[in-house]
């Protein structure tokens, strides 16, 4: 059980990288990785959201969406009730109240990141990575404990690809980059370069 | 000196300000200071006084690599001829191969055929590969104003050295291309990029033309070949890791014998200059007693290396024979000796804090031994290890920095 475990969170972290491999989160991933102190921040965010969704989501398929879901209430008029097409609007729910407490959160006990973050925080709902997360959990018929390992797997895999991100562009700061190409497109390169790098990982069994 | 000073009275000028040629000036220099050292000198005072500068550290490293070129030629050459001989292939169509035919004909005994049938295969895919940097060099410099940079020197020697002998020439320029702009020059060049960029165009050419770059048909140059590396026939588990050093290894009816021994000397099949792990050495032995490249990086990818296969064989598997390989095998089997000695101590793209090169260099032999291992779909992992160091160099530097700076407000907030 626990092999099974450790090999899904290997896979979630490096093998299928959220922002490397499937390119998912692009656009926080692109804008906030000017510096490593602020992208370490948003990846733990990211972990933190993720690592909670996740497995959220998993209860309320299991528990109120899918066929015959709600058989627990005993209620017979509810047993063959299918609520799948309310999916996508109650994950994006649930990721929304999250990251609403994530914010306060901050807000109260990290103003320095939060500022930091700025726009990006509340954006975070519409990360396409955290939705993409609990869509993958649905689409590979994840239970609640590998739900639990995949959220926080996909999320190490993406806090570690922007944190590499950060650092390789704090490092080319002093590069000279053509002006047609200077932020954003220079940004873009670095990334397909990095998931060449990760390319590596493709193809391991585990 | 009469060239020196034909040059100075009869061409400089033109090439300098107020010349008619002054906006070719970088080509002007490139060629100049190929000859020669550059004749400016700081005028006020100077900081550093020696004779190291880019140029000659990147001279050194070429030198490094003529071991690993000189017996490639050889082995290229030699691989072919005797399968040519031995083994009944025919040689690939062409003009390369009738020039070997009309000269010294296929004799793999004969050191002049062995290195003439090498020679046709390494010197187009050499001319390729500089006339190519050059364009794109000679472009960017001209266009953006900085003078061309000697670096590309050793990144073409480099990647003419990692390349199959059989590979169109096409392809060739794809991959240099690819490696010098997008590896380095939209970063603006030399010093400025954060990965290898003979391994960018390697691994380029690698996930672009897999047929041409990987498997087991492309390593020696004959018709219609079909022969297993001994990656592929460890991954197979034809391979008897407990046999002697010198005692024939492959099991399981291959129709080639190898030994330990051949991996080491470099007999084997493989790229072009990384089959030899004694010539390699003879160029890192070169390059530590220059003091150009780093010896923490080497030790270290070494210990990685070691330790990671040593795991392996504790571990075992029942299943993948990959796990039994010993670390001696990993080192000189494919292209870990070469991307130990010359890719993974590129100064650019290597960490640059001490720290850090011990942490860079673990990282990739670790991940050498990781993907060989555990990842089916690439038998060998050395290009992508040193290239996934590459991206954690920057990483592991601020990481190494934060933590001196935070020792160092310790000790100081321990005074006060």
């Amino acid at each position: 059980m626990f092999e099974h475990y450790l090999s899904m969170f290997i896979r979630a972290v490096f093998v299928e990288n959220m922002a490397l491999a499937f390119f998912l989160g692009m656009c926080t991933f692109l804008a906030v990785s000017k510096k490593v102190q602020t992208a370490l921040g948003l990846g733990v965010a990211v972990i933190v959201t993720l690592a909670i969704t996740v497995p959220v989501n998993n209860l309320i398929l299991t528990y109120l969406l899918d066929e015959g879901a709600m058989a627990w209430t005993g209620i017979p008029a509810l047993e063959q009730v299918d609520l799948r097409f309310l999916g996508l609007l109650s994950y994006i729910g649930v990721i929304a109240a999250l990251i609403q407490i994530l914010e306060m959160t901050l807000d109260r006990y990290v103003p320095a990141l939060y500022n930091a973050l700025g726009i990006f925080l509340p954006l975070i709902t519409v990360n396409c990575a955290i939705l993409g997360a609990s869509l993958f959990m649905v689409e590979r018929d994840y239970n609640f404990g590998e739900s639990v390992v995949f959220g926080f797997g996909a999320g190490v895999g993406w806090a570690i690809a922007i944190v590499l991100l950060a650092a390789i562009r704090e490092k080319l700061k002093y590069s000279d980059v053509p002006d047609g190409l200077k932020g954003l497109g220079i940004t873009f390169i670095i990334v397909g370069l990095m998931s060449l790098g990760f390319m590596s990982f493709s193809g391991v069994q585990l | 000196m009469g060239l020196r000073n034909y040059i100075d009275r009869n061409i400089a000028p033109h090439f300098h300000e107020g010349g008619k040629l002054e906006r070719y000036y970088v080509f002007y220099e490139m060629f100049d200071t190929m000859l020669y050292s550059p004749s400016e000198t700081t005028r006020n005072a100077s900081h550093v006084r020696d004779g190291i500068d880019l140029k000659r550290v990147m001279m050194t490293v070429w030198f490094a690599t003529f071991p690993a070129i000189l017996f490639g030629l050889y082995n290229v050459g030699y691989q072919a001829n005797l399968q040519i001989v031995e083994h009944g292939y025919n040689a690939l169509p062409g003009w390369r191969t009738d020039l070997v035919a009309a000269l010294t004909g296929y004799d793999p005994y004969s050191l002049l055929s062995n290195i003439l049938h090498g020679a046709v295969y390494y010197i187009p895919i050499l001319v390729t590969v500089y006339l190519t940097g050059a364009l794109w060099e000679g472009l960017f410099a001209w266009k953006r104003g900085h003078e061309v940079n000697e670096g590309f020197f050793v990144t073409g020697i480099l990647f003419t050295l990692i390349l199959p002998p059989a590979i169109p020439l096409w392809q060739v320029f794809l991959g240099v291309s690819f490696g010098v702009v997008i590896g380095k020059e939209v970063f603006g060049g030399t010093g400025k990029n954060f990965l290898n960029p003979a391994l960018v165009g390697r691994a380029f050419l690698f996930f672009a033309y897999p047929a041409q770059m990987s498997g087991d048909a492309v390593w020696t140059a004959v018709d219609n070949f079909s022969g297993a590396t001994v990656l592929s026939l460890a991954q197979s588990g034809d391979i008897n890791f407990s046999a002697g050093l010198t005692e024939n290894a492959v099991t399981g009816g291959s129709a080639v014998d190898i030994t330990w021994m051949q991996t080491f000397l470099g007999g084997i099949q493989g790229s072009i200059g990384e089959t030899s792990t004694l010539a390699i050495l003879l160029g890192a032995a070169f390059l530590l007693f220059t003091k150009i490249a780093s010896w923490r990086i080497m030790l270290s990818t070494f210990l990685g290396v070691v330790a990671m296969a040593g795991v392996f064989n504790l571990v075992g598997s029942e299943t993948n024979p990959m796990f039994a390989m010993p670390w001696y095998w990993h080192i000189t089997a494919g292209g870990v000796a070469f991307a130990l000695v010359f890719m993974a101590t590129d100064p650019v793209s290597a960490a640059m804090t001490n720290t850090g090169k011990w942490i860079f260099g673990l990282l990739i032999g670790i991940m050498v031994v990781l993907i060989r291992v555990v990842n089916p779909a690439f038998p060998e992992g050395a290009m992508l290890a040193v290239l996934f160091g590459n991206l954690c160099a920057p990483l592991i530097d601020y990481f190494v920095i934060q933590a001196n700076v935070r020792r160092r407000q310790r000790r100081t907030a321990g005074v006060a």
